[in-house]
């Protein structure tokens, strides 16, 4: 029994039904905000410890036998996922403490907020391809709400299309899912991984690889698949978009990392090519779709794209090293790119717009502000010393490894063009003096999200965006072992044989899975049968 | 009865997925709505499909007598529906309010947040 494997789902859960009973209490439910995700915070470090220490955690849903019942499973991939989790849901449960305004908690800011964590933490944990899409859909409709609360028009255009694909997605999943039992005859990702293995090569196989390569796609923001970010990110609430931006693709490159690794590794000399040059194209598109924007949201949006597509790039190149690269721009990602959204919402409280053109000066201003973009945004583009530097540098050198020359140079490329857009986002914004028309609101009248009055109360803002651009740096400095960590991690999806043993157990219950499913479930049934006759 | 099936199934893919290329919202929810009925049909069907054997054990005995249905796509199906259920739900309730703001059910009007 390890506790620690369940808890960073259930604590959320807990916190989201807690918030929910205190629903006309705005104090209770601020306060369980931050005490809730201070204690996923502690729960996810206990479980990365945990996992440092003893490998694989696993914890079999109801005592089921591996392959009959629901696994939580927890490798290190998943610590470190759960863990930047658990930091992000922190952060944000402090800034939302500043900006989200009280027509938005009224109608249950925080209890989706929660939901959306205890969701994205189930989709990091599960070792069950059917769990996964519940936790999916958990995730989905708690950012269904989040996306429209408020209401307004660009929301709900926003939301249309978010809602559209992303259910596509989902039953494109589902679909999957359903071929995948009727070709192997077991849901559990491990024994999944045993009997594809076993099973002769129909074309079905590739099939289902595919369909399972397109929904992660759809929900990653790969490209030819990304239009709904783009579209719906920069709509909802400020903090509402840096949640999202931080966690919820990265949830689709997970699961394309996982499954891919685990269960259709022998596909992949197939689909490396079309993976390959997919990440290349979502890195490119992203980049030049962010070149032409001069709204500050919305560049971030499109540089999520960007972002992903070097993600994926550590997964289409396929050596251990390279998975290495690909989680550390996740890890990396998740940090800087929450950060700058989270700034932006800064810029938004202090000059009352996110349009670039009106904006400006904030670099005399706020100068402390402007360091912590910065970090952040010279992070993204990968310049030394920063945590995106090391990312990058370990793409590259797997690349060049692989010889797979075009897309790292491409990969190089995207960097300096990411670099143009963040410099003008500096310039804009930091570097020249405020247009004469602008007029910018007075700390005493900064309003919520919703345009009611809150109290102005900036440090709650600044808290998280310095400690995340300092994690940035420290990222950088640390590297050493960080990048041992994500050796680990690259060996331990490269070599699934101790992911599948620590599910199925010892080789005596692998032989148990061989049996008929019926078999197997009339053990335990019977023996309660003869307990209470 | 499995042919049959899956003509049924593969219909409902085409007829939601042409529903979800019209420009009307409506149509889009509806869209979705067959989409996620043919692929609880799809699961259910793909197991293999067996006529009157529920999966149950006789008293004092380890494993059921013969052939008996699977029960894991049954429960897995159930719980698809009603994951489609509450999603339909918040999507009516949405298109409800894009049409309230937008004032126009085509889909053509609500291009303000591309680009």
């Amino acid at each position: 029994m390890r506790p620690e494997v369940a808890l960073p789902v259930l604590l959320p859960l807990l916190s989201g039904a807690l918030s929910l009973l205190f629903w006309r209490s705005r104090p209770m439910q601020r306060f369980i905000a931050v005490a809730g995700n201070i204690a996923l915070l502690l729960v996810s470090l206990w479980l990365f410890v945990a996992v440092w220490s003893d490998g694989y955690i696993t914890m079999q849903m109801g005592n089921w036998p591996a392959p009959f019942g629901i696994t939580l499973i927890a490798d290190m991939l998943s610590a470190v996922m759960i863990l930047m989790t658990g930091i992000i849901g922190l952060a944000m449960g402090i800034y939302s403490l500043a900006t989200t305004g009280r027509g938005h908690e009224k109608f249950g800011y925080y209890p989706l907020m929660h939901l959306l964590l205890a969701g994205v933490a189930g989709a990091f944990l599960t070792g069950d391809i059917f769990n996964l899409y519940v936790w999916f859909e958990v995730m989905l409709v708690a950012s269904f709400a989040l996306l429209i609360l408020g209401g307004e028009r660009a929301q709900m255009e926003g939301a249309i299309k978010y809602v559209t694909l992303n259910l596509l997605a989902s039953v494109i999943f589902l679909t999957a899912v359903g071929l995948l039992y009727g070709t192997v005859g077991t849901l559990n990702m491990a024994d999944i991984a045993l009997r594809l293995d076993e099973a002769e090569h129909s074309g079905m196989v590739e099939v289902l690889a595919v369909m399972f390569m397109v929904s992660f796609g759809i929900k990653a923001a790969a490209f030819p698949l990304f239009f709904w970010l783009p579209a719906s990110y920069h709509t909802p609430p400020v903090a509402v978009s840096a949640l999202f931006a931080g966690l919820l693709t990265k949830v689709g490159v997970y699961s394309l990392f996982r499954v891919f690794t685990l269960m259709f590794d022998q596909t992949m000399g197939y689909l490396q090519d079309i993976m390959l040059w997919g990440a290349v194209f979502t890195m490119v598109t992203g980049v030049l779709g962010a070149a032409a924007q001069y709204e500050f949201r919305r560049i971030l949006s499109f540089h999520i794209v960007s972002q992903i597509g070097y993600m994926i790039l550590g997964l289409a190149l396929y050596t251990p090293l390279a998975i290495a690269g690909g989680v550390f721009a996740i890890v990396h990602n998740i940090v800087v790119k929450t950060n700058l959204f989270l700034i932006s919402g800064i810029t938004h409280r202090l000059q009352g717009t996110y349009q670039l053109k009106k904006m400006g000066g904030l670099y005399r201003e706020r100068p402390w502000l402007a360091v912590a973009f910065f970090i952040s945004a010279f992070s993204l583009a990968g310049i030394p010393p920063l945590s995106g530097f090391f990312a990058k540098f370990v793409l590259v050198r797997a690349g060049l490894e692989a010889e797979a020359y075009v897309a790292t140079g491409i990969a190089l490329a995207v960097g300096l063009m990411t670099l143009y857009s963040m410099v003008k986002i500096w310039n804009e914004v930091f570097w020249k003096d405020l247009p004469e028309n602008n007029h910018v609101p007075s700390p005493q009248a900064s309003a919520g999200d919703d345009g009611r009055l809150i109290k102005p109360s900036l440090w709650m803002m600044y808290l998280p965006v310095v400690v995340l651009a300092a994690m940035s740096l420290l990222i950088g400095v640390f590297a050493e072992p960080i990048m041992q960590v994500m050796i680990l991690i690259g060996d331990q999806l490269m070599n699934p044989s101790g992911y599948i043993e620590a599910v199925m157990g010892t080789s005596a219950s692998a032989e148990a899975a061989l049996l008929e499913p019926f078999e197997g479930q009339a053990e335990p049934i019977s023996e309660d049968a003869e307990g209470n006759p | 009865m499995e042919p049959l099936m899956a003509l049924a199934i593969g219909l409902l893919y085409a007829t939601a997925i042409f529903m979800m290329l019209r420009r009307s919202i409506v149509k889009l929810v509806i869209g979705l709505l067959l989409l996620s009925n043919g692929a609880n049909l799809l699961i259910f069907t793909t197991a293999g499909m067996t006529r009157g054997a529920p999966p149950l054990i006789p008293e004092g005995m380890l494993q059921p007598l013969g052939d008996v249905a699977d029960p894991l796509p049954q429960a897995v199906v159930l719980t698809a529906i009603v994951i489609a259920f509450g999603v339909l739900a918040f999507a009516v309730v949405l298109i409800r309010r894009a049409y309230e703001i937008v004032k126009a059910d085509d889909l053509d009007k609500m291009k303000d947040t591309d680009t």
